[in-house]
């Protein structure tokens, strides 16, 4: 089968490799119908994240067909069209219990803070990724969900890691009706999280990066009131000469590792890497939001440390929360929301790439060429 | 913009204002096995591979990906990296270590198999050509520059 694989930071190929197969009882083997390039895939192939190997498929972010199934899988057959969640759940975890299923502690045997994830390196479980031909799902009877009617095959794409996270990221930052909320970011997480904060009632939606296109995006599609960084001298005290001198109720990192802002930040955290990733727009929302308030965190970092003002945060009563989507928990709501017509999650697709242009593809994203929001992978010619 | 103006305006304004409308709500659930699971306790996938296991939990998971086995010398670095905690540096960093030495050894295995990587085709560079002509060829404009530059220089103390 065709599959992309990482070489090296800022070098992917796609060539041919073996077929998976069935590895565990509960298993399936699906043909990758849709997979999308994820913003977090970025950390990766720059080389960022520890334990990312030559030879590895990424891609947590697929659909696809049921082609062979485990002896004891009970709720798949060959031919179902299913959406998968990038999260690898066991379902009897102590974390699945309580349906945390990003935190599942029985599918990652390489690191016990981090739950499994596909195609994300060793440290997240050492599974191949769905940017190929065929991929193989673990406890497919626990996360995998048959596309409902009403939800299109590129709807269903984003429900399995962007859109959930965004939404999470908005009820992690616990909005009351009229809440001001600050995203930073305004990527696709960032994008659905200002769509899901006005779903919870939020009374004011602010989006903060310095990519032009990207807000003029979530101007228009999310209905935001945007700032490009770039264009602030001190965007903390802009936020709170906006705020009546208090700051937004919540702020929301959907931006992680790779923030720019902060020469110090970026110079430790991305060249040097002497701090896992540049955390400019977690420092950015722990100063801005107001006392009291809430910074809800879904931007991804490294294991090891972060320069994080967190005397601020204990001196400003500060609730911070963060996790991995729990998918599976928020996709039957989710899912609600795109057959009300609530929300058009596929609206944030810019790019559909058959599965030979990945290297491009990657570059486009890293680049933020041609006005790139999301890319869509074709494994399969149409 | 008053409630009413964004109950209009915004599709779906305020479909989860209620926190009990909210799937994480509450923050914990009682604790039940997932909807689809028919196992008290899963079956153990078989080790036909090397894999190693954080130091923190007692043995591999239940289920784990056998992508990439470890291979060469990046493979020995991993190898002790996982006899140290997650919480050592030292363990992070032998891993970063292991992956440049990786990227080497990956360079070394294609051209001991006669392949030579084209590394134009996979760090994507035919997406700037196809879209942002102007800054490869300033890209590229730079380089010749600097390669110029540092033959004159080299020549000069000749």
């Amino acid at each position: 089968m065709l599959a992309m694989t990482y070489r090296g930071p800022f070098r992917v190929r796609v060539e041919e490799k073996d077929e998976p197969r069935i590895e565990h009882p509960n298993d399936v083997i699906l043909r990758v119908t849709r997979s999308a390039i994820c913003g977090s895939d970025l950390h990766l192939y720059h080389g960022m994240v520890p334990d990312t190997r030559v030879g590895q498929t990424f891609g947590h972010e697929f659909t696809g067909v049921v082609e062979e199934v485990g002896p004891s899988v009970q709720n798949l057959r060959r031919g179902d069209n299913v959406l998968v969640p990038f999260n690898i759940s066991c379902g009897t975890c102590f974390f699945c219990q309580r349906e945390m299923f990003g935190n599942c502690h029985e599918t990652n045997p390489y690191a016990t803070a981090v739950g499994a994830i596909f195609g994300y390196s060793h440290m997240a479980g050492g599974y191949d990724g769905g940017q190929a031909q065929y991929v193989r799902v673990p406890f497919a009877d626990v996360g995998p969900l048959k596309i409902p009617p009403g939800v299109s095959e590129e709807d269903a794409v984003m429900c399995t890691d962007a859109y959930p996270t965004g939404y999470q990221a908005a009820e992690m930052a616990e909005i009351s009706t009229g809440d001001t909320v600050c995203i930073f970011g305004a990527g696709p997480v960032g994008l659905f999280a200002a769509k899901s904060a006005w779903l919870m009632g939020a009374g004011r939606v602010i989006v903060i990066d310095h990519v032009q296109y990207r807000l003029d995006f979530a101007r228009t599609w999310a209905n935001a009131e945007t700032y490009n960084f770039r264009e602030l001298d001190d965007v903390v005290l802009h936020l709170k000469r906006i705020t009546d001198g208090l700051g937004p109720d919540a702020c929301i990192d959907a931006v992680g590792a790779e923030a720019a802002g902060s020469a110090m930040q970026s110079l430790t955290g991305r060249m040097l890497m002497v701090q896992a990733g540049s955390a400019t727009a977690l420092a950015w929302a722990i100063n801005s939001v107001r006392k009291a308030g809430v910074v809800s965190i879904v931007g991804v970092y490294g294991p090891t440390f972060n320069a994080v003002p967190i005397g601020n945060a204990l001196n400003k009563g500060l609730t911070l929360r963060m996790n991995q989507a729990s998918v599976k928990r928020h996709l039957p709501r989710l899912i609600e929301h795109i057959q009300a017509g609530r929300i058009k999650p596929s609206d944030i697709i810019t790019h559909r790439v058959p599965i030979t242009d990945i290297p491009e593809a990657y570059h486009m994203f890293s680049s933020k060429l041609d006005n790139c929001i999301k890319t869509i992978v074709m494994p399969h010619p149409q | 913009m008053t409630t009413t103006k964004m109950a209009t305006n915004i599709p779906g304004w305020g479909a989860d204002a209620r926190p009990a409308d909210r799937p994480a709500f509450p923050r914990l659930s009682e604790p039940r096995p997932a909807v689809g699971v028919h196992w008290k306790q899963p079956d153990q996938q078989r080790v036909t591979t090397e894999i190693f296991h954080s130091i923190e939990r007692p043995g591999v998971t239940a289920v784990f990906g056998t992508a990439c086995p470890p291979r060469g010398i990046s493979g020995m670095i991993r190898r002790r990296a996982y006899k140290y905690s997650e919480s050592r540096m030292r363990h992070w960093l032998m891993l970063l270590a292991a992956d440049r030495v990786d990227v080497v050894e990956g360079l070394l295995g294609d051209l001991g198999r006669g392949r030579i990587p084209n590394l134009f085709k996979e760090m994507g560079l035919a997406a700037e050509y196809k879209r942002k002509t102007l800054r490869l060829v300033g890209g590229s404009m730079l380089l010749g520059a600097g390669a110029l530059m540092v033959g004159w220089m080299v020549r000069r103390r000749a």
